[in-house]
């Protein structure tokens, strides 16, 4: 099983799919994978000279993604790579937040990361709106992690002063957890997921520093109240910037546009 | 899922230590988990108790030390235990706050045998 995302590496392999030439590259992700157990030796007639003793470690459980991903972000500063990690539900519109997006930009350098655990469907859209993509496949893995992104930088060789997508596992639980190196990170919801998605999944939005509330062009329809939901995500974290946007009809989508040309 | 994630990587520190102890049985492994760090405790035993199994740590008795949220309010500075979130100050009925502890994922000691 691999340490890293708990992936089971017997049939469970997480693969990348480089988009660049329409080649589909299976790889093995490179995570570190101990398999090495570790066997006491019994020797026959030693019997009680076991000692016993407490270590203390008091080390953080994600120290080590952590680690990662600071050297990602290293990285990503040292070449003046914009990265930003969107994560949400299944369905609130990421994919097609980043095609849009891709367009407004017109196609100036932006490389998006896909994770999927399955499919690659994602990552067609998006080359076919434009972009270099890779498809991260997880399996079973719920989320990304700082290794998987470094291995996916460095195949789709993202260029210098480049805006780099990275669209995330789709829920609001364990990616939440995950520091992938980015310089933002974006929490996006819709407006048909219900105003309480805050309340439900507060950590999702308490690392977040945007968030972008979808579908607006949904509002007659839905029971949604904008003020409720933004105030729940402002108890949760009272810094965090809102972007309200219809990824159809592209309500709303000037401003995210300008931020992105100028983040803070 | 991610429970079982979070095990690994536990258990990917426990080895670290336990080779550098030349140990040759982890009997406890002691873990800090904050009420606001969005790892369920019984599910993470669950998930260790899975993931121990063929490894140094086979028989570990997992002690989970469960630490409540406190806040500071930022109105009144009464700190208190955060329920939730959503909770208010109980003192002056005021949201808004500073959380001061609840965030905790940690190893925090383990018991071996040498
Ligand atoms: N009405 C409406 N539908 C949208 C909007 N954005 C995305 N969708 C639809 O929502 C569905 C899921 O979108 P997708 O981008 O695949 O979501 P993802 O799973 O977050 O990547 C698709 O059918 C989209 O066409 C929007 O702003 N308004
Ligand atoms: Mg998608
Ligand atoms: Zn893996
Ligand atoms: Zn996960
Ligand atoms: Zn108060």
């Amino acid at each position: 099983m691999c340490t890293t995302c708990g992936c089971d590496d017997k049939d469970n392999k997480t693969t990348f799919h480089l988009h660049l030439d329409h080649e589909h590259e299976h790889h093995d992700h490179d995570h570190e994978h101990t398999h090495d157990h570790f066997h006491p030796h019994h020797h026959g007639h030693d019997h009680n000279h076991h000692q016993s003793k407490t270590i203390t470690v008091e080390k953080d459980i994600l120290s080590k993604n952590q680690l990662l991903a600071e050297r990602n972000r290293g990285y990503f500063e040292a070449k003046n790579i914009l990265a930003l990690n969107i994560i949400s539900s299944p369905g609130s519109g990421k994919t097609t937040l980043l095609e849009k997006t891709i367009k407004a930009l017109n196609h100036a350098s932006v490389f998006v990361i896909e994770g999927d655990q399955q499919t690659s469907n994602d990552a067609d859209r998006i080359e076919k709106a434009g972009a270099p993509a890779i498809q991260i496949n997880t399996g079973n893995g719920c989320h990304l992690d700082a290794q998987m992104i470094s291995t996916a930088y460095k195949k789709l060789e993202v260029a210098e002063n480049s805006t780099l997508f990275i669209e995330n596992i789709g829920n609001l639980v364990c990616p939440s957890l995950f520091d992938l190196g980015e310089q933002f990170r974006i929490v996006m919801m819709s407006v048909t997921e219900g105003d309480d998605k805050p309340a439900k999944y507060p950590t999702a939005f308490l690392y977040a520093q945007v968030c972008i509330i979808n579908k607006i062009d949904l509002l007659p329809y839905v029971d949604f109240s904008m003020e409720k939901a933004k105030e729940y995500a402002r108890v949760v974290n009272p810094k965090i910037r809102f972007f309200e946007i219809s990824a159809k009809t592209l309500e709303g989508f000037d401003k995210w546009i300008s931020w992105l040309k100028k983040p803070e | 899922m991610h429970e079982l994630s979070i095990a690994m990587s536990i258990l990917d520190i426990v080895k670290d230590y336990a080779e550098k102890e030349n140990a040759t049985e982890v009997t406890e492994i002691e873990i800090e988990l904050g009420s606001l760090s969005g790892v369920v405790s019984e599910s993470l035993v669950f998930a260790l108790e899975m993931a121990c199994k063929n490894t140094i740590s086979e028989k570990a008795e997992i002690k989970i030390i469960e630490i409540k949220a406190e806040a500071k309010c930022k109105h009144c500075n009464q700190i208190f235990e955060l329920e939730n979130y959503f909770a208010p100050c109980p003192e002056c009925k005021n949201s808004g706050y500073e959380v001061l502890r609840g965030k905790e994922l940690q190893v925090k000691s383990l018991k071996i045998e040498q």
